[in-house]
């Protein structure tokens, strides 16, 4: 009760941890996202940026700090200074909580465009077959690919298949998208198509959090930007202003090298 | 004056220990295909998702199966397990050491299939909200099943041809029952020659039915 109280943030992240083997990656993460905010996190490739978007659904394990969404703690539960994992199944039902974007996309490949949206529809959300295809279709004509429902993703390009990669976890009304670096994989003359996508969703009032290299991008859709720096936040804010004028020689310096790219 | 009976009429003569023979070798080789199979599955999993404990058991016993003959495993499940109170009769103790030989294939083509898929489809599953009993039903199995159905026919095929071994133990198939018949009634070359054709026809079906399930679990 007094937790929904207390926090109106959709997401919390206190002091997070992780660390693969004697590598510290994440130095004591703390950050807080509102409802229909639309986060980009940049830095460079090492920072911590991806592991920090993967820990929000577990698919890193983290060694400390706590993650909420919705006030709800995400895969650990602490009592008396004990720290205990959740059980599978719990962990699976709080993935659901966030959708996520892959950078290879990662539909399967044995299932048609149609098959990889409805898939989590009928096992997770428990929807029947008609009603799963029903929502199914409907994103996949959201993102412009209603007449390709029935192909394999063999059969379709980079860009159709993130785009059937994003209906397929948008569908399953996430509180929270996760996008993670979801151009870098495409040629050039298919990143448009994807992002456009991406900016819809934002514009239609999704809480989001990118992992973006699209600096461009990043400035235009975001109402706020995270600069990690070696596991840790380097700065942030909206991102007119700290474009403009990085307070951090470090962003100043990421800044500058990535404009010309 | 009688002509000597032709090979057909001596075969026709022969023809119920000879069909006997078949059915044993197919009924030996079937329980072992299944049964290894059942049991290959597990421990392929167990080799690929099991915590180390688990993977190591599964190891040893991957490797150490694999590593003998089989005609060895057939010799110790039915002397040695006689010795330590289990008794099984030979076609109980022939299918086990089948059984436990295919599984121990069987495990590894699994390992190997599973390991093939990348890692981000079990990602893009979690993401979801998957559990690991629904990835593995819906996302890797098949999947896994597509890249190991060639090595199982394989395998399949192999554990027939393994099934011959059963006969120094005693098990009437094929093999044994041929060898009775040529103890009888001579022809040996030809008698041969005819175990040989009905193995290969059994081999030919299992290949066939493997090419239709490929067909069937292949992606347009």
């Amino acid at each position: 009760m007094t937790a929904n109280l207390v926090t109106a943030n959709l997401l919390e992240i206190r002091d997070l941890r992780k660390s693969y083997g004697s590598v510290e990656v994440l130095k004591g993460v703390d950050c807080d996202v509102r409802a229909g905010e639309v986060i980009s996190i940049i830095g460079s490739s090492g920072s911590g940026k991806t592991t920090m978007l993967r820990c929000i659904n577990m698919l890193e394990e983290f060694q400390g700090g706590t993650i909420r969404i919705d006030g709800e703690e995400i895969g650990f539960t602490t009592s008396g200074g004990q720290r205990r994992r959740k059980s599978d199944k719990d962990i699976a039902r709080q993935r659901a909580l966030t959708g996520m974007a892959f950078q290879q996309f990662n539909l399967f490949p044995h299932m048609t465009a149609l098959e990889n949206v409805t898939l989590g529809l009928v096992l997770v959300r428990k929807m029947g077959r008609d009603e799963a295809r029903a929502l199914g279709e409907t994103w996949l004509d959201r993102v412009g690919l209603l007449s390709r429902k029935d192909h394999y993703p063999s059969k379709l390009s980079g860009g159709q298949q993130q785009r059937v990669a994003i209906a397929r976890a948008i569908a399953m009304s996430p509180r929270l998208m996760l996008f993670d670096e979801v151009t870098s994989a495409l040629d050039p003359e298919l990143v448009a198509e994807v992002l456009q996508v991406v900016r819809t969703l934002a514009e239609d009032g999704m809480t989001m959090m990118l992992v973006t290299h699209e600096m461009r991008f990043a400035y235009e859709v975001s109402s706020r930007v995270i600069f990690m720096n070696g596991g840790r936040i380097g700065e942030e804010g909206n991102p007119r202003e700290m474009f403009a004028a990085p307070k951090t020689e470090r962003l100043a310096a990421f800044l500058q090298s990535s404009r010309f790219n | 004056m009688n002509a000597p009976p032709s090979f057909v009429d001596i075969v026709w003569i022969a023809r119920w220990p000879l069909l006997y023979g078949l059915g044993t070798t197919v009924a030996v080789s079937l329980l072992a295909i299944l049964g290894g199979t059942v049991l290959g599955t597990l421990l392929g999993l167990a080799l690929t998702y099991g915590n180390r404990v688990v993977r190591l058991l599964a190891r040893a016993y991957t490797d150490i199966v694999r590593g003998t003959p089989v005609l060895v495993l057939v010799l110790a499940s039915f002397y040695i397990l006689g010795t330590v109170g289990l008794d099984l009769s030979a076609f109980q103790a022939g299918v086990l050491a089948l059984t436990l030989f295919c599984a121990s294939h069987v495990g590894e083509i699994t390992r190997g299939a599973l390991q093939t898929l990348h890692k981000g489809q079990t990602e893009a599953a979690k993401a979801i909200g998957l559990t690991f009993g629904q990835t593995f039903r819906y996302v890797l199995g098949p999947q896994a099943l597509r890249l190991a159905l060639p090595p199982l026919v394989n395998t399949a095929a192999e554990m027939v041809k393994a099934s011959t071994l059963l006969s120094v133990i005693g098990v009437a198939e094929l093999l044994l029952r041929t060898q009775e018949v040529i103890s009888r009634a001579f022809h040996s070359l030809e008698f041969y020659l005819l175990a040989g054709f009905l193995y290969f026809v059994v081999n030919y079906a299992i290949e066939r039915l493997g090419r239709a399930v490929e067909r069937r679990v292949s992606v347009q």
